[in-house]
């Protein structure tokens, strides 16, 4: 029989306020192995926590029930204060009162009653409750990082420099990520490419980062500590060995109309190109939609013009199978699709662009070089309109819920460069409200609206009518001065709302973590834990969890790393306790339990077993690897003679639970 | 006259560790109500829900059995609430068949950040089940 003591939470008034605490003590008094109860404001406290160290030496306490907040909550913090205490951890059930009763429960008769159901199930289970000790698994001292924008490669340089290996997995050609597109960054209007570029250059030089470009992930296995990934290498068509980059081959190549994904789709590439000019690695890479001599096998072309003999058309995809102990997910970001938003005229005009293909305008390395012209007929424009919230804070279903965060900023800082560059041209921006909180974030705002004369206007946009005159026109309504206004501009730019790269709902169902409605990264805690997953060994940098701009996507990459290092300094982690075992006398090696088995945990042996009058037999088994099981139960259910049982969640635990449930 | 009280049917909620049992705490954060009857017990992954878990608390009394995963493909355990789907539906037109209208059972799958959605779904449950009343099918069971 357990000895049992309870201890009711009042969480301040989080709980006290619509539960009766002291009856819920009171009442479980009677419950069968209770041999203390009482009830404290903060149970989680220091001095909460030396209440039940103090209970459970006075009273010789073999099991401990806290009626608190959720287990996801605390049930570390007292198992921890348990075992200080000198009894098992494992033989600590929580009875989630909080997010499961007070927070949801105005009335405090009904509260309470809940409250006493809940206790009285976690005692129940308590009462069977076995003391449990967890294996340990190694660490492979490895990280991977999925990613090679600023988020990934900040959080690689970062693991890297504490001395641990890092690989790099980026599905396009060059790592650099939506930064190494764009033109300039608020709010200091440096050059993206000027602080970005040396950091790629860090990133190839390192020994210990290894990239993989243009590979994607294939497989993901294992967990944390000792995760098993595939990565499938695509066909290049290029030895990587032998290409220097020199860029012969792109002018040799009469395959000119591919769209440059690096522009935005603003201009053309050859079918072999290197994206950029500072790309990393600098390689070219042969598009095989678009090369001729791989669709028809006619051309090769760039083969014979390349001085180095780089150039390979039978290539195929190669698989690397790698371990790592940590992976880093910093997938990012890309601007939602502009189909559901015909008002804006995005497909009727090549004028009206997006925030993204803006930077490229501008960019000294883009379509234009870096001059400002119309892209229908390459003119000067006079006037610009930009539209905010293009999908952004959009609860009619065509577009996001959330605010893309970065849109005011880069808005404030495109209006500026212009008129900076352009005096002549009038600048209009029609916006819901500007938002702009962060350091010296404001401030540039307030520049671009006072000092560079940028017309501000607080209303949306009804609809662009493209003009016969190759003209836009925009109306839009004035809220301040409540009117209806018409402008006739050049150019309109559109702030189109970011949403996470679509491939992450493949690479969250592959590490098993889980993903919001809007596609972005779950975290482990929206404000404690917000750099881990909620699956361990797995951290989120970047876009792929909300949106956010440079300084924080950097801030984050870091955090992320030294979540990573506190990982990999580790020799070995404390695994799952709670792991299935079979009752060998029940068990009669039938394997179904194997098959069910996500892990593999479990195999079978022949064992010898005595009969008894000097008689023995030998049987086959199962046999449950306690290092690799992560202790879901499938197995349990699955097994037909019911020999397979899980610790700490056992069949008689949980019919134990069901019943008190359902005593009334 | 004897006063006629109402019944309050019982809820059994099965709810797995990583995404539903946390999508019930998001519910509670959120101050998201639903009723009190709802009894929720916490198991790694659905998977682990054992049918005779179901059956026995049909048999103790409960009104009606729900039982909440994480979406399909985003198990923590890769592939536990695919087991779990296909054990529930045996199980469930088993249960219809003895009796236990389909009704009375539920799959749903909750995410950890759908809190709005567990509450939802706890009280439209609860609904039917009130509407549905006393579960007496397997009443010469229990052991009154």
């Amino acid at each position: 029989m357990q000895r049992i003591g309870v201890f009711v939470c009042w969480c301040g008034s989080n709980i006290a306020a619509t539960v009766d605490v002291e009856r819920v003590a009171e009442a479980v008094k009677s419950e069968p192995g209770v041999v203390f109860s009482t009830q404290y404001q903060y149970m989680c406290s220091e001095n909460g926590q030396q209440l039940i160290r103090q209970a459970i030496k006075e009273h010789n306490l073999t099991g401990v029930v806290v009626c608190s907040c959720s287990p996801r909550m605390h049930e570390a913090t007292f198992r921890k204060t348990a075992e200080s205490a000198g009894i098992n951890p494992y033989m600590v059930e929580i009875a989630n009162i909080r997010e499961q009763v007070s927070w949801i429960h105005k009335d405090i008769e009904e509260g309470t009653e809940k409250a006493i159901i809940l206790a009285r199930t976690a005692i129940a289970k308590v009462n069977l409750n076995a003391p449990l000790t967890a294996g340990e698994t190694k660490v492979t001292k490895r990280a991977l990082v999925i990613g090679g924008g600023i988020a990934g490669i900040q959080s690689a340089l970062d693991i890297a420099e504490a001395g641990y290996e890092v690989d790099i997995v980026e599905t396009k050609p060059t790592i650099g990520g939506r930064m190494a597109q764009l033109d300039k960054t608020f709010p200091t209007l440096d050059c993206a490419a000027c602080i970005l570029t040396p950091k790629m250059v860090d990133v190839a030089q390192n020994e210990k980062i290894t990239l993989y470009t243009y590979s994607e992930i294939e497989d993901v296995k294992g967990f944390v500590g000792n995760f098993s990934v595939k990565i499938r290498k695509k066909a290049r068509y290029i030895n990587e060995d032998a290409c220097t980059g020199c860029g012969v081959c792109m002018n040799a190549c009469p395959s000119k109309k591919g769209l440059n994904e690096f522009n935005q789709g603003l201009n053309n590439r050859p079918a072999i190109y290197i994206p950029f000019a500072q790309a990393i690695p600098n390689i070219a890479v042969i598009d095989p939609q678009q090369c001729l001599k791989i669709k028809n096998g006619k051309c090769g072309l760039c083969a014979m013009k390349c001085p180095s003999n780089a150039i390979d058309y039978t290539q195929t995809d190669e698989i690397v199978e790698r371990e790592y102990g940590a992976i880093v997910v910093a997938t990012g970001y890309k601007t939602i699709d502009l189909d559901k938003f015909g008002e804006y005229a995005y497909n009727e005009s090549k004028d009206v662009v997006t925030s993204l293909e803006l930077e490229r305008l501008m960019n000294a390395a883009g379509p234009t070089k870096g001059t400002l012209l119309r892209p229908s007929d390459g003119e000067h424009p006079h006037d610009i309109t930009f539209i905010q919230c293009v999908g952004s804070r959009d609860t009619s279903g065509c577009g996001k819920p959330y605010c893309s965060k970065i849109c005011c900023m880069y808005t404030a800082k495109h209006a500026m460069l212009i008129r900076e560059k352009y005096p002549d041209v009038k600048v209009h921006i029609f916006y819901i409200d500007v938002r702009t909180p962060g350091k010296n974030y404001d401030e540039f705002y307030r520049r671009a609206a006072e000092q560079y004369g940028v017309d501000y206007i607080k209303g949306m946009v009804g609809k662009v009518y493209p003009q016969p005159n190759g003209k836009l026109l925009v109306q839009g309504s004035d809220l301040i001065n409540n009117e209806q206004v018409l402008i006739e501009s050049d150019m309109v730019v559109l702030a189109t709302a970011i949403e996470p790269e679509p491939s992450v709902r493949r690479i969250a169902t592959l590490l098993t973590t889980s993903i919001d409605t809007n596609n972005f990264l779950t975290e482990a805690h929206a404000k404690l834990r917000p750099v881990e997953s909620p699956t361990a060994g797995i951290f989120l940098s970047g876009v792929c969890q909300g949106p956010k701009d440079i300084p924080e996507t950097v801030s984050q990459a870091s955090a992320c790393a030294a979540k990573v290092i506190g990982l990999l300094a580790k020799n070995t982690l404390k695994g799952n306790a709670c792991v299935a075992g079979p009752d060998e006398s029940m068990c009669n090696g039938c394997s179904v339990c194997a098959n069910v088995c996500p892990y593999g945990a479990i195999t079978y042996v022949d064992k010898e077993f005595r009969l008894g009058g000097g008689k023995t037999e030998t049987r086959r088994v199962s046999q449950v690897n306690q290092a690799i099981c992560q202790g879901c139960g499938a197995c349990t259910v699955a097994c037909p003679s019911g020999a397979m049982d899980l610790k700490g969640f056992a069949n008689k635990q949980i019919m134990a639970e069901v019943e008190a449930i359902c005593k009334r | 006259m004897q006063e006629v009280k109402e019944y309050t049917p019982l809820i059994v909620a099965f709810c797995c560790n990583w995404c539903s049992y946390a999508g019930a705490d998001l519910a509670g954060s959120s101050r998201l109500s639903y009723p009190a009857n709802v009894k929720i017990i916490r198991v790694p992954c659905s998977c682990r829900v054992n049918p005779m878990f179901i059956l026995k608390a049909f048999q103790r009394g409960a009104d009606g059995v729900i039982m909440c995963g994480c979406h399909p493909g985003d198990c923590h355990y890769t592939s536990g609430n695919y087991y779990a789907r296909r054990r529930m539906s045996l199980l469930f037109s088993m249960l219809d068949y003895m009796g236990i209208e389909r009704e009375r059972t539920r799959v749903e799958w909750v995410s950890a950040a759908e809190g709005a959605k567990f509450a939802n779904v706890m009280n439209e449950f609860a609904k039917t089940i009130n509407e549905l009343g006393e579960n007496k099918r397997l009443e010469d069971l229990r052991c009154k």
